[in-house]
């Protein structure tokens, strides 16, 4: 408990001032505008590997670094950016060649109001929805997604298995990240697709406290977060898929070269949705850093020797 | 410029001031927390600034606490609170971080007022025969009230700053706004609640400013005008107390 909570502590303040420091960074014309020097980054030798401010994304970004470097490849890690918005710009920029991403959530980047939910469907919508300069490499079966939870005897007293099975039921309070309050999953989302009213509380980095404490009674948490094992909470079902598939997978600059794109894919096909639960629950519960998990991932699959 | 002309398109939207999380409701958080802040660390440091000003004994440990507390960092340890409070108490948790960081300045402007007191005015009272508290409550207490305005004054401003926090642990005020607006990319929503913090911050100032002119006593006032330039810079140096967040 105490290290998921201080994860996202640390993760949060990295995002804060991640936030920060991309908007600082752009000093002239409109700050908000992404800077867009063409010859920026380094495209040639060495690849430049970003990840978010998100510790399990990191492990994934530590992966592709290690597995590359393993192939002969130069590699320069430059993580910890923050969050999307932060990023993306030095992405597009070509500051950075390879990232690690979300398939659902890159997608509702880039197309806020996509209909897309099912994982083939979403990844499809996305090699086209990228700007020029980008691609995305074969997305995992590893996902790391928003989900509703709610705790196991919320679940038993309520006879909750799926989303559906909330309509009906008095007095709901949904706590997550203040801008769940608007996003297409949110409160708007339930009433919408399932017919559940919600109340909405931002929780933001004490959802899953606020649930156990009965603040709120169903959070969204991500699918891949070792705290739903953890604290035995109930993933609900969403038959009428309200969230988008989130599969990892890989965003590359168009140039780069077709020998790391094939280590890449590699790594991304024996990524699995139990590895990468797995993965975080070395960071959160074992508290091993990054490169330990990735190192014993590599090994553990046949990449390394 | 533009983006600015968005942010106050963003505050003035009719829309932004209804419902559960409209405008006003979001200041009205953020007045609350700031107005329980200052009001409990001045329980606490007002008191305690007048025992040291008037006894002239433990000035030193004041000093040396009430300087390390300014160094925290309050989102740790805002975070460290709830952690050990639980979710639950994350109101408390909230306000006891504020108050921690209203105290410095407000118990600085309370010592100071009464520690600037011309010592022979004291020493006139004294011969006088006041007793301690008649000395305390008619002569220091007055007579450092301005010092003390002042000491509130920079308190309230680096709690009105400071609540933002308040928004990252499901408190609301117009913190939420901003941490919604840089999950959403709403760059109007995060300026527009920037704006209404800054505008809060300078109407608060404002008014401690008018407090602090009618906090001075009507004969200190009339006899001090000619000469205040001579004591005024120094009195002020030690009431205002630099910002740390």
């Amino acid at each position: 408990m105490f290290t998921a909570r201080n994860k996202g502590r640390i993760a949060m303040t990295a995002t804060v001032v991640g936030a920060a420091l991309a908007l600082a960074g752009c000093a002239s014309g409109d700050p908000l505008e992404p800077g867009t020097d063409p010859d920026a980054g380094g495209s040639s030798e060495t690849i430049v590997i970003g990840s978010q401010a998100y510790y399990s994304n990191e492990i994934i970004a530590e992966i592709y670094a290690q597995a590359l470097e393993e192939a002969g490849f130069e590699v320069e890690r430059n993580f910890n950016i923050g969050q999307r918005d932060a990023y993306i710009p030095a992405i597009e920029a070509g500051e950075v060649d390879l990232f690690p991403e979300y398939t659902g959530n890159l997608l509702q980047f880039y197309v806020p109001d996509t209909t897309a939910t099912a994982e083939d469907e979403v990844y499809e919508e996305l090699q086209g929805a990228l700007p020029e300069g980008l691609q995305v490499l074969d997305q995992s079966s590893a996902t790391d997604q928003d989900s509703y939870n709610v705790t196991a005897e919320f679940a038993e007293a309520n006879g909750l298995e799926s989303i559906a099975d909330l309509a009906g039921v008095e007095g709901l309070i949904l706590g997550g990240n203040p801008e769940l309050a608007e996003r297409p999953y949110g409160p708007a989302g339930l009433e919408e697709v399932y017919g559940v009213t919600v109340e909405f509380q931002a929780t933001g980095e004490t959802t899953v406290e606020s649930l156990l404490e009965g603040v709120v009674n169903i959070a969204n948490v991500y699918s891949a977060d070792p705290r739903i094992g953890e604290n035995d909470l109930v993933t609900l079902d969403d038959p009428e898929g309200l969230f988008l598939a989130s599969n990892v997978v890989p965003v590359a600059s168009a140039d780069l070269s077709q020998d790391a794109i094939d280590v890449v894919n590699e790594v991304s096909a024996a990524l699995t949705a139990e590895g990468l639960v797995s993965l975080n629950v070395q960071s959160t519960v074992d508290q091993l850093s990054a490169a330990e998990i990735a190192e014993g991932w590599l090994e553990e699959n046949g990449f390394l020797g | 410029m533009n983006l600015f002309l968005e942010a106050i398109a963003w505050i003035v939207e009719p829309a932004n001031w209804q419902g559960s999380g409209s405008i006003p409701v979001r200041i009205g958080e953020h007045l609350f927390y700031t107005v329980l802040a200052v009001l409990a660390a001045s329980a606490v440091a007002v008191p305690l600034g007048w025992l040291i000003g008037h006894t002239g004994k433990g000035r030193e440990i004041a000093v040396g606490i009430s300087g390390a507390a300014r160094a925290l960092p309050s989102f740790g340890l805002l975070f460290l609170f709830v952690m050990i409070a639980g979710v639950l108490l994350r109101g408390p948790s909230a306000v006891l971080v504020l108050v921690l960081l209203a105290i410095p300045p407000i118990l600085a402007g309370a010592y100071a007022g009464l520690e600037v007191i011309d010592r022979r005015v004291i020493d006139a009272a004294r011969a006088m025969g006041m007793t301690e508290w008649q000395i305390l409550w008619r002569v220091e207490v007055p007579l450092g009230l301005p010092l003390l305005m002042g000491g509130l004054r920079s308190g309230t401003l680096q709690v009105v700053a400071t609540a933002v926090l308040a928004a990252f642990v499901n408190l609301g005020g117009l913190g939420l706004p901003i941490v919604e607006g840089i999950a959403l990319r709403d760059y109007d929503r995060m300026l527009g609640a920037a704006i209404l913090i800054i505008a809060l911050a300078l109407l608060l100032d404002a008014l401690f400013a008018v407090l602090e002119r009618y906090a001075v006593p009507r004969g200190v006032r009339a006899r001090r005008a000619p000469e205040l330039r001579t004591t005024a810079p120094r009195r002020r140096a030690a009431a205002d107390t630099p910002a740390t967040t």
